[in-house]
C-alpha cells in the first residue's frame, strides 16, 4: 500500500467536515461573510483534490462517496445557476416578464394560433357542407338543439339567474378545467408537438362549427355576446399554452440551434412556466367573467354591452401582450426566473 | 441502474447513483396517497366551510383538489431541495441533471408535465421512457433537466469498531506484515475489508466460502510461519491481514494470556 490512507482520512477529515458545515448553512439559507466564501472555495478545491486522489485507490468506497456527495454539493453552491437571488415580484413578473416571453415566441403563438384557425375553417366548413357533422364536431350538448332553439331557451331560462348561488363554484370549474386543458397542451410538447397541434386544431374544429352553426340560423350576436365577455382572454390563453408547447416541441428538434438537447431545454425551461403560470392567471380572470357576466343574456344585459365589453378586453389584451414590459426590454430579454 | 457522472471546470468527476424505477414508484405512490389523505382533509375542511358559503366552498374546494397535487410537489421538492415525503422514505432526490442547483422553474415543468407522463394510464408513458432512457429520466425531468438519484449513505466505515483493538498475531512477524502491505493490490484490500462490513449479511456457506479464498489468497502471496498461520480460522485471518493493511501501526492491544506463552 503506498498510500497511507488512515493518515490521509485523518488528515483531510477536519477539511471535509469544515467543508460539510459550511454548507449546511448554506442550504439552510444563510449568506456567507466574503471571507468565509473564500474559505468554501478553498475547502472544496481541497475536497475536489482529495476526491481526484481517493478515485485511484480502490479501497475506501466509503468515503468516496462521502466525498463525492459532499464535492456534489459544494458544486452546486457554487456553481450557482441563478444570476440574481432577488424575490420574485408579482406584478413585475406578470406585466413584464410574461409579456416579454410571449414576444420572444412570437412565431410559436403564430403557428399555434394559425393551428386553431385552420381548425376553425374545417370546423364551419363541415358544417356548411354536412350538417349531419354536428353530432361528431360539436361538444357541450350543441348538437341537439338548433342555435335558435337554444338561444329562446337561454333567454328565457336566463342561465345566470338559472345559477344563481354557484356563480363561484362554476367559475371554480371553469378555470380548474381549462388549466388542465393547458397544462395538457404544454405537456404534449413532448410529443414533438404532435399532440399540442391535435389538441389545437380539434379545438378550432368545435370553434368553427358551432360558431357557423350559430350563424346560419341567425344567431351570431347572441353566440358573439355569449362568447365573447370571457372567450377573448380564454381563446387567447389556450393559444398561449400551445405556444409553450410549440416551443417545447422546438426546442425539442432543435433545428437551427448547435446546442445540445439538455442545453436547449434548459435554456426555454424558465420560459415555459412563465407562459404556462401567465395562461393560468389568465384563465382565472376568463372563468370569473364566464360564470359571472356570460351566462346573462338579453333582456338583461344588452348583447351589444356584452360585445362591446368583450371586444375591449380582447384590444387590453392584445395591447398587454405586444407593449407590456417593452421599455425594460431595450436590452435584449434574458430568460427570467419566474419564481423564488 | 447506472450513475450519473458529473465532471467538474476543475477535472474532478464525482458520480451520483441513479434511482431505479421501483424505488421511484413506491415513492410516487406514498405520495399519491398523501395526497389523497389531504383531499380528504380539505372536503372536510370545506365542509365546515359550506355552512357560511356552500358556493364559495365549493368553488375554493375545486380549485384545491386540482392545485394540490402540483402544490405538493413544487413546494416540498423546493423547500426540501429536490425531496417529497415519498422520496424522503426511499431516500431519493431530484437533482440537476448538470450537477447544478436546483431551480424552481425546473420542479414547476417536472411536475407539470406528469399530465403527458401519465398518459394513456398509470405512468405507462413515464415509465417506458424512464426505462429507455440512460440517466432513467422521465419526459418531465428530460424537459427539466433533472435527475432523480439515490441518497449514498454519508457514514465512512468505523475501523476502529469494526476491528477493535484485538491482539493481531501477525505483528510478530514485521517484515512478512511489511511483505503483506507490499504485495496485495488496493483493489484486494477493498475486497477484504468489504467481506468484514458485510459478513452479518452473508449466507453461513458463502460466508465461509468467500473467506476460505481470501485467505488462501493472501496466504499464497505472503507465507507467515504456519503455526501462527494455522492457528487462525480463515475470517480471523482476513480480520488481521485487514487490520495490518488499513492500521499500520499496531492500535494499544491486550495480548491474550497464551500469546505470551
Amino acid at each position: 500500500m503506498i498510500l497511507d490512507l488512515e493518515r490521509f482520512l485523518a488528515q483531510e477529515r477536519p477539511h471535509w467536515q469544515g467543508l460539510e458545515q459550511l454548507l449546511n448553512r448554506l442550504e439552510a439559507g444563510d449568506s456567507l461573510a466574503l471571507e468565509e466564501a473564500r474559505h468554501l472555495h478553498a475547502l472544496y478545491e481541497r475536497a475536489s483534490a482529495d476526491l481526484a486522489r481517493l478515485a485511484t485507490f480502490a479501497a475506501e468506497p466509503e468515503s468516496r462517496r462521502y466525498l463525492e456527495s459532499l464535492v456534489a454539493r459544494a458544486y452546486a453552491e457554487i456553481h450557482e445557476a441563478r444570476t440574481t437571488r432577488t424575490r420574485f415580484r408579482f406584478l413585475h413578473w406578470f406585466l413584464a416578464t410574461f409579456p416579454q416571453t410571449f414576444r420572444r415566441h412570437f412565431r410559436a403563438f403564430a403557428v399555434s394560433l394559425g393551428i386553431s384557425l385552420l381548425g376553425t375553417v374545417f370546423g364551419s366548413f363541415a358544417t356548411v357542407v354536412d350538417p349531419d357533422s354536428r353530432h361528431v364536431t360539436m361538444a357541450f350538448g350543441h348538437d341537439e338543439l338548433t342555435p335558435t332553439q337554444r338561444v329562446q331557451r337561454e333567454e328565457a331560462e336566463q342561465t345566470g339567474a338559472a345559477i344563481h348561488g354557484q356563480h363561484a363554484s362554476f367559475s371554480g370549474q371553469l378555470m380548474t378545467h381549462n388549466t388542465q386543458v393547458s397544462i395538457g397542451t404544454l405537456a404534449l410538447g413532448m410529443s414533438w408537438g404532435i399532440g399540442t397541434l391535435i389538441l389545437l386544431f380539434y379545438n378550432g374544429v368545435i370553434l368553427g362549427a358551432i360558431g357557423t352553426d350559430y350563424v346560419l340560423d341567425g344567431q351570431g350576436s347572441f353566440l358573439a355576446a355569449w362568447i365573447l365577455p370571457h372567450g377573448s382572454i380564454e381563446l387567447p390563453a389556450i393559444f398561449i399554452a400551445g405556444q409553450a408547447g410549440l416551443v417545447l416541441a422546438h426546442a425539442l428538434f432543435g433545428r437551427g440551434s448547435n446546442l445540445s438537447l439538455s442545453r436547449r431545454l434548459r435554456a426555454i425551461a424558465p420560459d415555459l412556466v412563465t407562459l404556462i403560470c401567465g395562461v393560468a392567471v389568465l384563465l382565472v380572470y376568463a372563468g370569473i367573467i364566464e360564470a359571472f357576466l356570460s351566462q346573462y343574456h338579453e333582456p338583461v344585459i344588452p348583447y351589444a354591452l356584452k360585445i362591446t365589453f368583450g371586444l375591449a378586453e380582447l384590444i387590453g389584451l392584445i395591447s398587454f401582450l405586444t407593449l407590456s414590459g417593452r421599455q425594460s426590454s431595450t436590452v435584449p430579454a434574458k430568460p427570467t426566473e419566474p419564481t423564488r | 441502474m447506472t450513475h450519473l457522472r458529473i465532471r467538474t471546470p476543475e477535472g474532478v468527476e464525482f458520480t451520483l447513483p441513479i434511482a431505479g424505477p421501483v424505488s421511484r414508484a413506491l415513492a410516487y405512490l406514498l405520495d399519491f396517497l398523501l395526497v389523497v389523505a389531504v383531499d380528504a382533509l380539505l372536503i372536510f375542511l370545506f365542509s365546515l366551510l359550506s355552512l357560511i358559503s356552500r358556493d364559495l366552498s365549493e368553488a375554493l374546494l375545486q380549485i384545491g383538489l386540482f392545485a394540490l397535487p402540483i402544490v405538493y410537489g413544487v413546494l416540498s421538492e423546493w423547500l426540501w431541495r429536490g425531496q417529497t415525503v415519498g422520496k424522503r422514505a426511499f431516500q431519493l432526490r431530484v437533482v440537476d441533471a448538470e450537477g447544478l442547483k436546483l431551480r424552481p422553474s425546473q420542479l414547476i415543468l417536472r411536475n407539470l408535465l406528469r399530465a403527458v407522463d401519465f398518459l394513456p394510464v398509470f405512468y405507462l408513458v413515464g415509465g417506458i421512457t424512464t426505462l429507455l432512457n440512460r440517466k432513467g429520466q422521465r419526459l418531465g425531468d428530460l424537459a427539466a433537466g433533472t435527475v432523480v438519484i439515490r441518497i449514498p449513505r454519508l457514514a465512512s466505515p468505523d475501523l476502529e469498531s469494526l476491528l477493535g483493538s484485538r491482539f493481531n498475531s501477525l505483528r510478530t512477524q514485521p517484515h512478512l506484515a511489511a511483505r503483506l502491505r507490499q504485495r496485495i493490490h488496493a483493489a484486494e484490500a477493498a475486497i477484504a475489508l468489504q467481506a468484514l462490513l458485510r459478513r452479518d449479511d452473508l449466507e453461513p456457506t458463502a460466508r465461509i466460502a468467500l473467506f476460505r479464498s481470501l485467505a488462501d489468497d493472501f496466504r499464497a502471496q505472503v507465507a507467515f510461519p504456519p503455526d501462527i498461520a494455522e492457528s487462525l480460522t480463515d475470517e480471523q485471518f482476513v480480520r488481521n491481514v485487514v487490520d495490518l493493511l488499513y492500521r499500520p501501526k499496531a492500535p494499544a492491544t491486550t495480548p491474550p494470556v497464551q500469546a505470551q506463552a
